[in-house]
């Protein structure tokens, strides 16, 4: 796996955030009253890139993420996409991003193509694009069916389907998908790479959290390990693993794996 | 394991208070409220002990029975008042089925009103105590009645979240079963005025009740007293007969809720039809605007407002005494509730609202839409309110000065609302759930807005208010007019100003609002 684009991260100084990068973010750090959520996190996703972000829970994924897209409002460091500061120039930035944030409901009193509808509406499109638009991609995600459907009927994975055609709704340049792949089934899950990966060869940038390490592994071409708020490290997939399966490494970097010992009672035999 | 599920109901309690002091505040104004209630519930019961045994018979039994129907009646009204204590959540736990009654049972009386409801049975030892032998039933009869409360209530709560699988009935059943409970006020008068019309009447009442699983038990005490034990050996039967059967049904209806986990039958259906969003411009304000109004319609939470409306307007017909009292303002209340009901609209989105965060729309495109869904259909709603009353009572020479205020209300209360709701977020229902249901620990700062709201939409309205008075005062029309005047041309500019503030407000602090919507989940 190579990237269209190989420009190493450390091209720019490191208190400098990248022009040039799809996202450049800076010592973002972010604390919940006693805990520090994320604790000054660098990260450079070059443009045309497919960026893994993987990291054990609560190791602060989603708080990055958020605090990159605009959504949850950073202590400390800056979020640049395209050269576009995400916080200083809030609306010509998300101009520039489509979001799939985890854990957050939907309009769900809506059907699904109302709200892909309404997610393209509110960017300020225009009726007949959205409307051509809607129609490929739930078509695309295997929705047409459902269209009419409320989204609050809908099971997990179809919701996880919606969200991101609502994401997907203005053709942005970066998209920032947190855990895109969860409940979704291998057939979705597979018509998912595949429009993503499309998507980054006609030159869009998406970055993606996950926990399925292998799962990264083939999709991705850049990665970054976080934990504890903190990046443990960062390159394409190459760099990051060296040798070993990027599970292994990751296993290596995060620790805490417990050996087979315990548990003994737990044989059937 | 009772003692397990005793603990964990505790636990969960105890941390529920834990979350924030805004809730910690509002449990102990709760509290604070009960314990009132229950000073002024065991003060009444010892006083009523000194009273003739026919009237303590008489009121034992009418309350006890009401107190039993509200335990069976208020987990419909408020689906899932405690569920806490789910059944669904222990389906994979092999509990015995005996303890897990028991430990139900337990766990329903922890809690304000579980306590409210044994203390007062246990007074009713202190009512009869004249009565030795009485007092004695009564400690029986009261334990056992506090168990069949209890029982019947989760009987109920089980039965019916066998049918919650369904979100259609849990939207309809949110705002049905409600209905009863706002119509108490007139019910309770009727059967006041039924009261003070035949003076045999709460008598013949409790003769009634008495023989029922409802008031059987509250009546065996009164029987012994009044040297009838047989009679209340029979009272008691019925009463140990229904708990027998309830408790029978509850377990089955248990043990088939733990085997049959919930699903929610979903039909397919294609699109094409847009609904609002096809009607509204394709602006983001447009579009808010097309999905607010949609959520009207579709969300019951919102539904319960406009369903509530109109029964507002029969309400005070029946109780404000026909078409020429209190009827005749049904138009300017209606506007200033309507007008209200947007003041937690972000709220209400919870965290969906972070497609408007995401998708950057800005604070005058969501707070017009907002606006814009209620006024078109607010405004012809409180015109038509106005206007009928009116002409019912044959007052049409009023159509200024209640237009006046009544749009003055509109106008002003929309535009404070648009206001509040992108400055101050509380804890509502979450979406999905009735809109009556107090969410957990229902805390202070949301009557503080609440009040404080009212307060300032009544100060913002005050010149259409002042010139309302002195029109009834002086009959003068000229008064009228000028309320209309002032109505429309002052509403008109808090709503602009309203709207312009939040919208401000919004583009500065929209994350914050996120996160602290985020919170209530």
């Amino acid at each position: 796996m190579s990237s269209p684009v190989p420009s190493p991260p450390e091209q720019d100084s490191p208190q400098q955030p990248s022009r040039t990068a799809a996202l450049s973010i800076r010592g973002l750090a972010k604390r919940f009253g006693d805990k520090i959520a994320v604790n000054g996190v660098d990260l450079e996703v070059p443009a045309g890139s497919f960026f893994g972000l993987v990291g054990p829970n609560g190791a602060g994924k989603t708080t990055t993420l958020s605090m990159a897209t605009g959504l949850l409002r950073p202590d400390h460091g800056r979020a640049l996409v395209h050269g576009v500061d995400v916080w200083e120039k809030p609306l010509e930035a998300k101009r520039l991003m489509g979001v799939l944030p985890d854990g957050v409901r939907l309009f769900d009193r809506l059907t699904g193509e109302q709200l892909v509808t309404y997610a393209g509406l509110l960017r300020g499109m225009d009726r007949e694009t959205v409307a051509e638009r809607t129609g490929d991609l739930l078509r695309a995600l295997d929705l047409t069916n459902d269209a009419g459907t409320l989204v609050v009927d809908y099971s997990a994975g179809m919701t996880k389907k919606i969200a991101l055609a609502s994401a997907l709704i203005h053709a942005p340049k970066l998209l920032v998908l947190d855990e895109p792949f969860e409940s979704v089934d291998p057939v979705s899950a597979a018509n998912i790479r595949d429009i993503l990966s499309s998507y980054v060869h006609s030159g869009g940038s998406v970055i993606v959290s996950s926990h399925v390490m292998d799962l990264v592994q083939r999709m991705c071409d850049h990665v970054a390990v976080i934990a504890a708020g903190t990046v443990l490290a960062a390159g394409t997939i190459d760099e990051v693993r060296g040798e070993a399966t990027l599970e292994d490494r990751f296993v290596d970097l995060v620790g805490g794996r417990n050996t087979a010992e315990g548990l003994s009672w737990l044989r059937t035999s | 394991m009772v003692a397990h599920l005793l603990r964990l109901k505790l636990t969960l309690l105890r941390n529920s208070l834990k979350r924030s002091t805004a809730q910690l505040v509002g449990v102990i104004l709760g509290g604070l409220y009960g314990l009132g209630m229950l000073a002024f519930l065991v003060s009444g019961l010892v006083f009523l002990g000194s009273a003739d045994p026919e009237l303590i018979r008489t009121i034992l039994v009418i309350g006890g029975s009401a107190t039993v129907l509200g335990w069976i009646v208020i987990p419909i009204a408020v689906s899932g008042v405690d569920m806490t204590l789910d059944p669904a959540r222990f389906v994979t736990y092999t509990i015995p089925m005996r303890q897990l009654l028991a430990g139900l049972v337990l766990g329903g009386l922890v809690g304000i009103p579980g306590l409210v409801t044994l203390i007062a049975a246990l007074t009713l030892v202190i009512t009869w105590i004249r009565y030795p032998a009485a007092a004695l039933t009564a400690l029986v009869c009261g334990l056992l009645a506090v168990v069949l409360c209890v029982v019947a209530s989760r009987l109920v709560t089980t039965a019916v979240s066998a049918l919650t699988g369904s979100r259609r009935f849990k939207d309809v059943n949110g705002i049905v079963a409600f209905l009863p409970l706002f119509f108490l006020g007139p019910i309770i008068g009727g059967l006041a005025a039924g009261f003070q019309g035949s003076p045999g009447f709460a008598g013949k009442l409790a003769d009634v009740l008495a023989w029922t699983p409802l008031g059987a038990l509250w009546a065996a005490p009164a029987d012994v007293a009044a040297g009838n034990p047989l009679l209340a050996v029979v009272r008691v039967l019925i009463g140990v007969a229904t708990l027998a059967v309830f408790v029978l049904l509850w377990s089955r209806s248990l043990s088939h809720a733990l085997v049959t986990p919930p699903y929610n039958a979903m039909t397919k259906k294609a699109g094409g039809n847009l609904g609002w969003f096809s009607r509204f411009p394709a602006t983001p304000s447009g579009a808010v605007a097309a999905r607010a109004l949609t959520y009207w319609v579709r969300d019951p939470r919102y539904a319960a407002s406009l369903v509530l409306i109109p029964l507002l307007a029969v309400l005070l017909f029946l109780s404000g005494g026909g078409a020429g009292g209190a009827f005749a303002f049904v138009g300017p209340i209606a506007a200033f509730l309507l007008a209200w009901a947007i003041s937690a609209d972000v709220s209400y989105d919870n965290t969906a609202f972070s497609l408007h965060l995401s998708t950057g729309v800005s604070g005058r495109d969501d707070r017009w839409g907002r606006a814009a869904a209620l006024l078109v259909f607010a405004l012809p709603a409180t015109l038509v309110l106005t206007v009928l009353p009116l002409l019912i009572a044959a007052r049409m020479e009023d159509l200024p000065v209640m237009l006046g205020l009544a749009l003055g209300f509109l106008f002003t209360g929309t535009g404070l609302s648009s206001f509040i709701s992108a400055r101050y977020t509380y804890n509502v229902p979450l979406p999905g759930e009735s809109a009556f249901k107090a969410p957990p620990g229902t805390n202070f700062l949301m009557f503080v807005v609440q009040f404080g709201g009212w307060l300032v939409m009544l100060l913002l309205a005050l010149p259409e208010i002042v010139l309302t008075i002195v029109y009834f005062v002086s009959g003068d029309q000229l008064y009228g007019w000028l309320t209309l005047l002032v109505g429309v041309l002052l509403g008109g500019v808090v709503l602009l100003l309203g709207i312009r503030a939040g919208g401000r407000w919004y583009d500065r602090r929209a994350p914050e609002l996120l996160l602290a919507v985020s919170r209530n989940r």
